[in-house]
């Protein structure tokens, strides 16, 4: 079998609120799974079990109390808990990945801007980034006229998916999806697990949670159910 | 990656009196990378700035340099005159107030100019070339070439400033509160400007700001000041969607709403 | 001389020493001027005196030429390049008076020419002094008002604002509009102001083989170009230097490569074009030059 591109060890998270004289509040507890190529693993579980949570602490948003975040990184294995920031942002820049809901907008930057980002971050030149943008728009319905005008202006609908769309520019080895279809109609929901099953197909590893049970059924390689792991912990 | 940081500063600190205002800070700054430093008013960030910039005496630790043309120099022993050198070569000095870092008596094509010239630039068309492109690329109107900085409005002059920091081609910009004084809705454009820029330029840039949005925006990595002290530094959405410190926790709970 | 019944048998008025200043004050300024000379352009400050003029009126020039003249000199003063103009005369006559020196309106003959706004025409020879009036002699003054930071930007040969200067001239009018106290570079170093003289002066001042010496009272500074020393105005490679042109000769003697004066013969408002330097004119009319005949045509 092949080796597994993120593997999450013993991650423990508490969040210890000074503000509150240092009340400390448990979240997770000796949590661990991995994820291979092509795999796309879905956390379960009940609102406010965590899962946000985890995806958070992957990314590194979220400061693990113990435990290790393993990604293959150009080959080699980086502990996320333990890497120095420069190397996180790297790991950010070219291996991971991350879909939320909501986009962060700059306020003037063009639609086609935001998406092509990342890979004009990573060195490719702007007007091919920008045509690879383009198409990607075009697949999550975003009309061609909203192109050059920045998000910040559109429907909450269209920027999800303009978010979506900046988050699939660059094929990341691993992708961390928080809620990617929530809120969107069939057609879109159906084109982002299309765009979910290229990225398998490539050899992604992904990490997601779906709240609709049809995009969870259709993507889901396996489940990682949180209450399970925090019992068993 | 690049293998030796462009900044590394180790133990520095600088004393008022009994007051410590920089009390043995240390970090390194990536090439490309940006830095905020924040901390509420008082808390030593400004003075750290000046403290790495040159413009302000530290009493102890180092601050090594990764220079074009030297390599690696101290830039606590390095002389006035190669610190002045680097600051209008290399380097760049945004201020808070547009009348520190502006001469306001002098056209904005002067201003812009005015580091071309210290390094040699001989060619008025040249030279006025290049300011119209930085004019552009700062969003002022070309004919305003000509005209006095102090018939600016604060967004046009924070943003002149810029260009005449810009124009040398520098690698380390320092800011501080670069939108400390402006209205709202100017801030957002001035920011927007800035990120563009720097990801463009591959800049290397610290930024002093009590403004958690302004951090958030621009920087890459963030550090905490409190008392002079660095009391949390990491990636800046870890310290912003998770802060450690007490004092940290009081500083987003009290800035960010929503 | 008519003020021969104040002066005692030395040839000098009584009670005061050899060209007013005592000898510690002399001193005082020649270690200055050694200074100087030893660095070209370069500004030392000295402990000026109080002169019995007012400032403005040539109080360090003054002080210089007291410091450097001997019985055996020769004085010329000039003011706008005229010999007979009151501060000329009042200063001429105030050295003939305390040290009983000869004076001379002629530049070949003169050892020491204390001149305010002009360099005479005749070319200069070693030997000779020339000693600048200098009002103010900061050339970094018009941007950076804080001495303080104007020592330490010559210090450390930081001139990006002079040409400064010189575009924000070109931006405005279209063309380097300082006309006098245009900056220089001596010797590849110091950037220099040459005191109020016409640009179509500042040529003159490179390789010189005159000492040049400059004296401000009111600012207490001193500096010096030795004989043969690079001096160079600055510019911009597409807004070269360029000295004045005028379309006429002098009216007076004929001549086409001088520095002419605009002169307001009548009340309705004729003016003629004649040398400002009038030695230089004088000794070119008794040459036989003129308007009609001569080099010129």
């Amino acid at each position: 079998m092949t080796r597994p591109l993120l593997s999450v060890e013993a991650l423990e998270k508490r969040f210890t609120l000074h503000l509150q004289g240092g009340l400390e509040i448990p979240v997770l507890d000796g949590l661990g799974f991995s994820v291979r190529p092509g795999e796309c693993v879905v956390l379960a579980g009940a609102s406010g079990v965590g899962k946000s949570t985890v995806l958070k602490l992957v990314y590194g948003s979220y400061k693990a109390s113990a435990g290790r975040v393993l990604v293959s990184h150009e080959g080699a294995p980086v502990d996320l808990v333990s890497a120095d920031p420069r190397t996180v942002l790297d790991v950010r820049r070219r291996t991971l990945g991350y879909v939320s809901q909501f986009l962060r907008v700059v306020p003037r930057v063009a639609a086609i801007d935001v998406v092509a980002e990342p890979l004009v971050t990573l060195g490719m030149p702007r007007e091919e980034a920008r045509e690879r943008a383009g198409t990607l728009l075009d697949r999550l319905a975003i009309p061609e006229r909203l192109f050059s005008l920045p998000p910040a202006t559109f429907s909450g609908g269209e920027q999800q998916r303009v978010n979506i769309a900046r988050g699939f520019a660059h094929p990341y080895p691993v992708l961390l999806l928080d809620e990617p279809t929530a809120s969107l109609d069939a057609r879109n929901r159906a084109t982002v697990v299309q765009l979910i099953e290229e990225a398998k197909a490539r050899g992604a590893a992904m990490v997601g949670i779906f709240h609709d049970e049809d995009v969870r059924e259709a993507v889901a390689t396996r489940l990682v159910d949180l209450t399970a792991e925090r019992m068993a912990a | 990656m690049s293998e030796t940081p462009l900044l590394r500063v180790e133990g520095l600190a600088k004393r008022y009196g009994a007051l410590k205002a920089v009390d043995g800070v240390s970090f390194d700054l990536w090439p490309g990378e940006v830095l905020a430093v924040v901390g509420e008013s008082g808390s030593g960030k400004s003075t750290l700035l000046g403290c790495v910039a040159g413009l302000a005496e530290s009493d102890a630790g180092s601050i090594s340099y990764d220079s074009r043309h030297d390599g690696i120099v101290d830039l606590r022993a390095l002389s006035e005159a190669r610190r002045r050198w680097l600051l209008r070569t290399e380097w760049g000095y945004v201020h808070q107030n547009p009348r520190d870092g502006l001469r306001l008596g002098i056209t904005a094509g002067g201003n812009i100019g005015e580091r071309l010239m210290a390094v040699g630039a001989r060619h008025y068309g040249r030279i006025r070339e290049e300011a119209q492109e930085w004019l552009e690329r700062v969003e002022i109107e070309a004919p305003r070439i000509d005209h006095l900085p102090r018939t600016f409005s604060g967004g046009m002059q924070q943003r002149l400033q810029i260009a005449r920091n810009l124009v040398s081609r520098p690698r380390l910009i320092f800011m501080d509160e670069p939108t400390g004084g402006l209205d709202v809705s100017v801030q957002a454009r001035l920011l927007d400007l800035m990120r563009t820029l720097v990801t463009e330029l591959q800049l290397s840039v610290i930024i002093v700001t009590h403004d958690l949005a302004v951090a958030r925006l621009l920087s890459h990595r963030m550090m905490v000041m409190q008392r002079g002290r660095v009391v949390e530094a990491g990636l800046t959405d870890q310290i912003l969607d998770d802060p450690q410190h007490s004092y940290s926790q009081l500083l987003v709970a009290s800035i960010l709403q929503g | 001389m008519s003020a021969a019944t104040n002066i005692d048998g030395g040839g000098t008025l009584a009670g005061y020493n050899f060209a007013y200043l005592d000898e510690q004050t002399k001193r005082m300024i020649r270690r200055a001027l050694l200074k100087a000379v030893a660095i070209p352009g370069y500004q030392v400050p000295f402990a000026s005196r109080d002169m019995p003029l007012p400032y403005g009126w040539g109080t360090g020039g003054i002080q210089v030429t007291a410091a450097c003249i001997g019985q055996e000199d020769v004085l010329k003063v000039i003011d706008q390049g005229a010999d007979d103009t009151t501060n000329a005369v009042s200063i001429r006559r105030f050295f003939a008076t305390t040290a009983g020196v000869a004076t001379t309106e002629r530049t070949v003959e003169a050892s020491i020419i204390q001149t305010r706004h002009r360099i005479p025409e005749k070319p200069l020879t070693e030997g000779q002094i020339l000693v600048y009036q200098v009002p103010i002699p900061e050339p970094l003054r018009f941007l950076e008002p804080r001495e303080r930071e104007t020592r330490k930007l010559h210090a450390l040969a930081d001139y990006g604002v002079m040409h400064v200067r010189l575009y924000e001239d070109i931006a405005r009018l279209g063309r380097i509009a300082t006309s006098y106290s245009y900056p220089v570079l001596v010797n590849d170093r110091y950037v220099m102001s040459p005191s109020p003289i016409p640009k179509f002066d500042n040529p003159k001042m490179h390789m010189n083989p005159a000492l040049q010496l400059f004296g401000a009272g009111r600012e207490k500074r001193i500096y010096a170009i030795p004989p043969f020393t690079k001096v160079v105005s600055l510019d911009f490679e597409d807004h070269p230097f360029e000295i004045q042109k005028w379309d006429e000769p002098c009216a007076i003697c004929g001549a086409t490569g001088s520095y002419l004066d605009e002169v307001v013969t009548d009340d309705a408002g004729n003016r003629m074009f004649c040398c400002s330097d009038t030695d230089h004119c004088a000794e070119r009319v008794a040459a036989g030059e003129g308007p009609g005949a001569g080099e010129s045509r």
